[in-house]
């Protein structure tokens, strides 16, 4: 019997993504992946300085801020074949790897957990046993019956308070939850403590981002802090210190928490999950935290149809999006795909209005566009960079996942999974975890040797611009490949597009009828319940999808406005 | 007794970015006691936590669609705070209401919260307020002195002395 279930909205804490999906005897035989509401940041950008482009392209996403930032700059220096210093380039890093463990840690406990523990189950477990498991997997000291207890009484004060906001929205007691009430706990535990984590993380984001909590250190040319060990407003040897404690702290969270809970998770789900989730069987990464030499800790390269023995290099300008399925149009006509210094942001909104039961998915369905790299869909993000890292013979890379296909019992034909694409998230948090204490200590070599140097400021002046530029910047963000790419044109910006990796994996059927990332990956789930999809929520949170970058806040043609009833307020 | 004057909202969806509007006309013309905190929060989610959990007081201001005319202004405290803000499909990955129910179930929420609200006219992508929300900053800017006025906070007008 064919069925058709919607999920909308499928994060777990926002909106905006909404998926649809044919079900055939308890499994998805098709699925779309909808963006609901428009994106337009682009024509703000217009005839602006690009020199200020950073500043605009942070605010479009509040999860994202540093990454826009940095994709931004490089692409005008790309157009303006500008050089940054040594000291930038680390102060990037630092910043940029920073900006994964936070992401990557908070996703972990606080959006993708929920998908695989189960709240409710947790005030059922002893805090003898919970805590007899905690030390069995980690050395965390904090570990003890009393600690578990404690953390027991506090959920279950949440829960009777009958105000459960972030949990609110689970599907508590689903068959399809497999930790006993003893993990769960664990993971509610190391949930409420990753919330301190953050806070030091904030810390070490603050010592390098100037004003907080939005970074005001990226610098066309470099960055704008200061590093000098004689003076006290700029990065100098007491703040390398401290920046090194914190960075010490975060990757023994890392190690002993995030690592051991992770495979633990995994070992519970392992036989359903480590054989699902993954469908297109290309990915794409390009390269990130680049060393002095220009080497990149994460290489960049492409892997088609699953081949780990070969990695293919990238070619910028074989990356062009279409809007066949999305709700724009081209002036060449909608079967064209354009190269994104061509992009063109036309919305043409052809969809339902709201409130609808489906989409049209023969027709225009998403706001998302379709990129495509040499005409085929692409899977970005941890998944997408450690299997590249791992076919490139990344040692670091090798060692761990080996590792770990070793400790659960699973051959590598299980990295192509949605716990594949977990456990990758976690691998690369610890690779980059081991490596900000080396980058502090380049900085500080630097220093040394009183190398201060944080910006070029050679092409500052756009007298020295040629009249017409055009760049690209790559950042491989936390949630995968992002690029800007700027036109830049008497000393404006001409044209700005972004493509950002939720766009690639969120993207449409292309002309050719080929899906992307996310509805490839929902192909042959089994659906226990209709009424509780889980299912579609842990395979597309494994993705970490962010759709505040792809599209704009709220659709004025087609969105479902959430009302409030006046009376609850009382107007002045 | 520490205050956080928050706005949140995203500036370049003209209206939605009210509440950080207003944070950066208070900055500009009045000093406050440096126990007053005076914050533009953006779209950021998490990274507010510690300034959320840090206050006795919190003061929130933004855009809200409470299917009221146009550039309405409303108050609204305590506990319906976190329902009308969870009501918000705001693009904040870890919205607004997600903070104030983490910073509850840790046992730091502030004792008191309260929230100026505006009803939007505009989202359209662009950096400027619309003309009917425009019209109402000044309002709102003074019920926000109103506000910390209750509370014992005076700021002084920069360029009086």
């Amino acid at each position: 019997m064919a069925q058709k279930i919607v999920v909308d909205p499928i994060t777990r804490i926002e909106g905006h993504l909404r998926i649809e999906a044919r079900v055939e005897d308890g499994r998805i035989v098709e699925a779309w992946a909808s963006s609901t509401a428009f994106r337009g940041i682009e024509i703000i950008l217009r005839g602006r300085d690009p020199r200020e482009a950073w500043l605009m392209a942070q605010r479009i996403c509040g999860v994202c801020t540093t990454v826009h930032s940095l994709a931004s700059v490089r692409a005008v220096e790309d157009a303006l074949g500008i050089t940054i210093p040594d000291n930038a380039r680390i102060v990037r890093n630092l910043i940029g790897g920073i900006q994964y463990l936070h992401d990557h840690v908070i996703h972990f406990y606080h959006l993708h957990a929920l998908d695989w523990v189960d709240i409710t189950s947790a005030l059922k477990a002893d805090p003898n046993k919970t805590a007899q498991l905690a030390q069995s997997i980690s050395d965390w000291p904090n570990s003890s019956p009393e600690y578990f207890r404690s953390i027991k009484e506090k959920l279950d004060a949440f829960v009777r308070s009958g105000q459960l906001g972030i949990f609110a929205n689970g599907y508590w007691g689903h068959p399809a939850y497999r930790l006993p009430p003893e993990a769960n706990l664990m993971a509610v535990a190391h949930y409420l403590e990753a919330l301190d984590w953050q806070r030091d993380i904030i810390r070490a984001h603050a010592i390098l981002g100037g004003k907080n909590p939005h970074t005001q250190t990226y610098l066309v040319g470099g960055v704008a802090i200061p590093v000098d060990p004689d003076s006290e407003t700029a990065l100098n040897a007491d703040k390398l210190a401290f920046l090194k404690r914190l960075c010490t702290k975060a990757l023994t969270f890392v190690q002993q928490v995030y690592i051991p809970d992770l495979l633990a998770v995994a070992s519970f789900y392992k036989d359903e999950w480590a054989g699902l989730g993954e469908g297109l069987g290309n990915f794409m990464a390009c390269g990130e935290f680049p060393d002095r030499a220009g080497n990149f800790l994460f290489p960049a390269g492409i892997i088609l149809n699953r081949d780990l023995s070969q990695v293919h290099s990238i070619d910028p300008a074989k990356i062009a999006e279409y809007v066949t399925h999305s709700w724009y149009q081209y002036a060449e006509g909608d079967r064209v795909a354009k190269h994104p210094w061509e992009g063109e942001t036309a919305p043409n909104y052809t969809g339902p209005k709201p409130p609808y039961k489906y989409l049209n998915t023969d027709g225009k369905y998403t706001w998302m566009k379709a990129p495509r790299y040499e005409g085929k869909p692409m899977e970005v993000g941890p998944l997408a960079r450690m299997l590249i890292a791992y076919a490139s013979g990344q040692k670091r890379a090798k060692e761990l996942v080996d590792g770990v296909l070793k400790q659960l019992g699973v051959g590598p034909e299980a990295l192509f999974s949605t716990l594949g694409r977990t456990a990758a998230r976690g691998l690369e948090t610890l690779i980059v975890a081991e490596q900000l204490n080396a980058w502090v200590d380049e900085l500080a070599d630097n220093m040394a040797r009183g190398d201060l140097a944080i910006h070029n400021g050679k092409k500052w002046n756009p007298a020295t611009w040629p009249k017409e530029a055009q760049g690209v910047g790559f950042h491989d963000a936390p949630r995968g490949a992002l690029s800007h790419w700027v036109r830049i044109v008497d000393g404006k910006i001409a044209n700005y597009q972004c493509v950002v990796p939720s766009t690639w994996n969120c993207s449409p059927r292309d002309p050719q009828g080929q899906p992307g990332a996310y509805e490839a990956a929902l192909v042959g789930t089994p659906i226990a319940d209709p009424e509780q999809p889980i299912e579609i929520l842990r395979t597309i949170h494994s993705f970490d999808p962010c759709m505040a970058c792809g599209v704009h806040l709220l659709d004025a043609h087609g969105r479902e406005v959430t009302r409030i009833r006046l009376n609850d307020w009382t107007c002045p | 007794m520490k205050t956080l004057v928050l706005g949140v909202g995203n500036i370049l969806l003209s209206d939605e970015g009210v509440g950080v509007h207003i944070i950066h006309l208070l900055r500009e013309r009045y000093q406050f006691p440096q126990e007053v905190e005076i914050l533009d929060g953006g779209t950021l989610g998490l990274d507010l936590l510690p300034y959320v959990e840090d206050a006795d007081r919190l003061l929130i201001v933004d855009a809200v669609q409470m299917d009221a005319p146009l550039g309405t202004v409303a108050r609204l405290e305590g506990d319906r705070i976190p329902a009308v803000l969870s009501l918000q499909h705001s693009p904040h990955q870890m919205g607004l209401s997600d903070l104030l129910a983490v910073a509850r179930l840790r046992g730091r929420y502030p004792s008191e919260v309260v929230l100026w609200g505006i009803q939007p006219a505009s989202l359209e992508v662009g950096l400027e307020l619309s003309p009917t929300v425009a019209a109402q900053v000044e309002g709102l800017v003074q019920s926000v002195l109103m506000e910390l006025e209750r509370w014992g906070i005076q700021p002084i007008r920069r360029g009086e002395t």
